[in-house]
């Protein structure tokens, strides 16, 4: 009995790779993309917007979209490690944001466990002001962070996001202690962008996207970007550029499960390279207004481990980790 | 009459067929996931936006705005026939189109809430047309501390939700204040009574909540007391439209739900649930036959029906004027926008007139539509009642339980589902009301994030509070409403003293 079920086994296995080979020589993958969010979200937009990529180009047969929502992805990436482990059609996309959630929650799944594909899009963080406040540059806000960071009222997204470490990030640069700093929380872009028009706050901090609008409406006053110094243009000034030394964007990225081969993660890289240069998503990226930030493979994976050291920093500093 | 000449260019944009062919696929769509707890409006847009990338903006957004107002429709046929609110929105229906379905009275029920979101949608939209550039300056200055004083209102006026006794009411509503504690605080980003349970993380879902109370508890309860009294349920008692009588106590609700819907759902943080909550407040308070409340009075259901579908309007002012999306729904509407590269925004009105006024003018035409497929289905509906009751009970469990899988596939929302069906089942056997846990889960959290953001801006002074206008003036009505009938009833028992 154990012999026949060791035999069965045997051969279960032996079929599995060859069809597995099958698939990975004639590139034709099926692959599965997991949002770790709900349906509409960017992570949900990411995984949709790469499907249609993915088939539309050739590169894989098909693409299946599965949303798995909750706390910031730890929901999803937990999924991930635990259920899909060897699966070399497997993809997850994940962001920046997941960084500090996994973090904040005190997820006992993380990112180490995680095999990192790709680094695809990109948005940096705007600082805005209303368009009557006395603050005229990013030099000015940190001044003034730096005489009472208290005083400097903070509206972005939710505790321990993006815009919040940006907040933070901003503060140190400016020479302010960043433990001070008065950063509101709201939910959603709208109610935070309603309090900034309403000259609820002092400022208003995310991404470019949110406020690009307004700025254009001359109802608020754009003070930088968080691009290097050297990509600052005149209507999208570099907030480096003038002299606070903070550098942070918001991207996004595919990551598979844990345990694949490198065979298997090469046929991913693969892939994801022949993708983002594909017509399709280019067209897709200028459609949506993302920014093109590729990289893949061991590049992608040295940036998570310094995102993931520098975000356990900030988030220890402002008090959100406990150390 | 610039925005009237506008609105008649619109028209002209929103009845080219393709256009109403979308209309109608936006609301028959709408109205169909309206029903289904769970699966809102939002989540069906953003299923169709990759789907619709490749239509035409006008015709997508158009349909997009069907399902919007579709969704609010449907929501409310279900909470009056079989106790489930689709939609949290719903809920204040529930309370007494149940009651008044129950008694034979659905089809009334039905066509009142009907014609009254008909009405709403229209004053509302027309409110859209109008107002909108002056109502977006108000709804800004709108600040944390003003939202603080709305709770504060809201807190005191739907102590009328609590039914007969006010300690069995607050009881109730301390146990939604506590559930709206579980999850991630968004102020210091912490994690509070989740106990380790990641989905616990994001909050308890409102329509969990309404659907495991409302629709499981009922059916646990019936199935409980039916060896006890077989419970005969009468599907139309009377006359299956509105007597004369229903015309004239219902128009004013619609009319004063209208008015709390559209400026409360222009406001950002406003939504839709406060506006029909204290709708239901009112007409409890205003009434002439307050015996008939919490029996089925169709005040009850006129009113905030009308709040409900007139605040849908009032979301889309800030979406079209600020680019502000103020519900779930609007913000994949702005998906639904962004994805043509438009923005709304104060630069749409004069990049696009003729998408923004096409969209204007083809909801006065949704919200037509949905009246003309809604009356004539009533006959129809009410027959739903008519089914034996365990199998009428047996489909409602499916029904909820199917409905909050498909928005949520998550082992550990079928047990909180399951868990607060019990909870019903335990409250409405010892005379708990209901409602008032669902009221504390939506006001608890909104007003305990908006008064510590105040304190957060004022660096810790709470005299923030009556230094705003706006808040001052609330909290002083709350004060009143809070004092108010204590005083009456002391100058009541005063006089008959003297007599």
């Amino acid at each position: 009995m154990t012999q026949f079920r060791k035999g069965l086994w045997r051969s279960a296995l032996a079929v599995a790779a060859v069809a597995g080979f099958v698939t990975s020589a004639a590139a034709q993958m099926e692959l599965k993309i997991m949002a770790p969010a709900a349906p509409g979200g960017g992570w949900d937009q990411t995984a949709r917007s790469m499907q249609q990529a993915l088939t539309q180009s050739g590169i894989a047969k098909s693409a299946q979209v599965t949303n798995v929502p909750g706390a910031g992805g730890s929901i999803g990436i937990a999924q991930l490690v635990n259920n899909s482990k060897g699966d070399g059609n497997q993809l997850m996309v994940m962001g920046y944001v997941m960084v500090g959630a996994l973090l904040t929650n005190k997820s006992p799944v993380t990112l180490e466990q995680t095999t990192p594909i790709a680094r695809l899009t990109a948005e940096y963080e705007a600082i805005v002001v209303p368009a009557d406040s006395p603050i005229k540059t990013a030099k000015e806000l940190a001044d003034a962070l730096k005489a009472d960071p208290a005083k400097v009222t903070w509206a972005g997204g939710s505790a321990g996001g993006v815009d919040h470490i940006a907040a933070a990030l901003f503060a140190k640069a400016a020479g302010a202690d960043p433990t001070k700093i008065n950063y509101i929380p709201f939910s959603g872009g709208g109610e935070a962008l309603a309090a900034i028009l309403g000259g609820k706050v002092t400022a208003g901090i995310s991404g470019y996207g949110e406020f690009e609008s307004q700025i254009k409406a001359g109802k608020l006053r754009l003070l930088g970007l968080t691009t290097p110094a050297n990509q600052g243009t005149t209507d999208k000034p570099s907030i480096k550029a003038q002299g606070v030394d903070i550098e942070i964007a918001n991207w996004r990225a595919v990551v598979a499960p844990p345990g694949i081969s490198a065979d298997q993660k090469k046929a991913l890289v693969d892939a994801m390279d022949k993708m983002a240069k594909s017509a399709e998503w280019q067209a897709i990226l200028k459609q949506k207004g993302w920014e093109d930030s590729y990289v893949s493979g061991d590049v992608f994976a040295k940036i998570l481990a310094d995102e993931q050291a520098r975000t356990k920093e900030v988030l220890t500093s402002v008090g959100l980790v406990k150390s | 009459m610039d925005a009237f000449v506008s609105l008649v260019n619109g028209l002209s944009v929103a009845i080219q067929p393709m256009n109403l062919l979308f209309a109608l696929i936006g609301v028959l769509l709408g109205t169909a996931v309206g029903v289904l707890p769970g699966i809102g409006p939002a989540l069906t847009v953003a299923l169709l936006l990759p789907i619709t990338f490749k239509l035409d903006p006008a015709g997508s957004i158009i349909m997009f705005a069907g399902i919007y107002y579709g969704g609010m429709y449907g929501g409310s046929t279900t909470a009056i026939l079989i106790n489930t609110p689709g939609e949290s929105a719903s809920m204040a229906t529930a309370l007494e189109g149940n009651k008044m379905a129950k008694a034979g009275r659905g089809g009334p029920a039905l066509a009142t809430s009907a014609i009254g979101s008909f009405v709403a949608g229209t004053i509302a939209t027309l409110g859209l047309t109008f107002l909108a550039p002056y109502l977006v300056d108000i709804a800004v200055s709108f600040g944390p501390e003003d939202y603080f004083a709305l709770m504060c209102v809201a807190f005191v006026t739907v102590s009328a939700t609590f039914g007969d006794s006010p300690v069995r009411g607050l009881t109730s509503l301390f146990i939604g204040l506590m559930l709206g504690l579980v999850g991630i605080d968004i102020l210091s980003g912490q994690s509070r009574l989740s106990f380790g349970v990641p989905e616990l993380y994001d909050n308890i879902e409102v329509t969990t909540l309404a659907v495991g109370l409302f629709a499981i508890g009922e059916a646990l309860y019936v199935a409980s007391r039916r060896h006890i009294q077989e419970e005969k349920l009468e599907p139309v008692r009377g006359s299956l439209w509105m007597t004369k009588e229903d015309w004239k106590r219902s128009w004013k609700p619609w009319i004063r739900g209208t008015l709390f819907g559209f400026p409360i759902g222009a406001l950002p943080a406003g939504g839709a649930e406060i506006p029909t909550f204290l709708s239901y407040s009112t007409e409890r308070r205003l009434t002439k036959h307050p015996e008939e409340f919490g029996h089925g009075a169709i005040e009850g259901v006129a009113g905030p029906e009308a709040a409900n579908n007139a605040s849908a309007a009032g979301t889309l002012v800030p979406l079209l004027t600020l680019g502000l999306p103020t519900s779930a729904t609007a913000a994949m509407l702005l998906a639904g926008f962004q994805q043509y590269g438009l923005n709304p925004g104060p630069l749409l009105f004069a990049e696009r007139p003729d998408l923004v006024w096409g969209l204007i003018a083809s909801l006065f035409i949704a919200n037509g539509m949905l009246l003309v497929l809604n009356l004539p289905l009533v006959g129809l509906w009410v027959r739903l009642l008519a089914i034996p009751q365990p199998w009428l009970y047996a489909g409602i469990l499916v029904f909820a339980t199917v409905g909050t899988i498909a928005a949520n596939p998550s082992p550990v929302e079928l047990i909180m589902l399951t868990v607060f069906g019990i909870l019903g089942f335990l409250m409405r056997r010892f005379d708990f009301p209901i409602a008032p846990v669902v009221v504390g889960l939506i006001l608890g959290p909104v007003a305990e994030s908006q008064l510590r953001r105040a304190l957060s801006i004022s660096l810790g002074d709470p005299m923030t509070l009556l230094q705003s206008t706006i808040s001052a003036t609330l909290l002083a009505i709350a004060l009143i409403a809070l004092v108010l009938p204590f005083f009456l009833k002391g100058l009541g028992r005063f006089k008959a003293v003297e007599d």
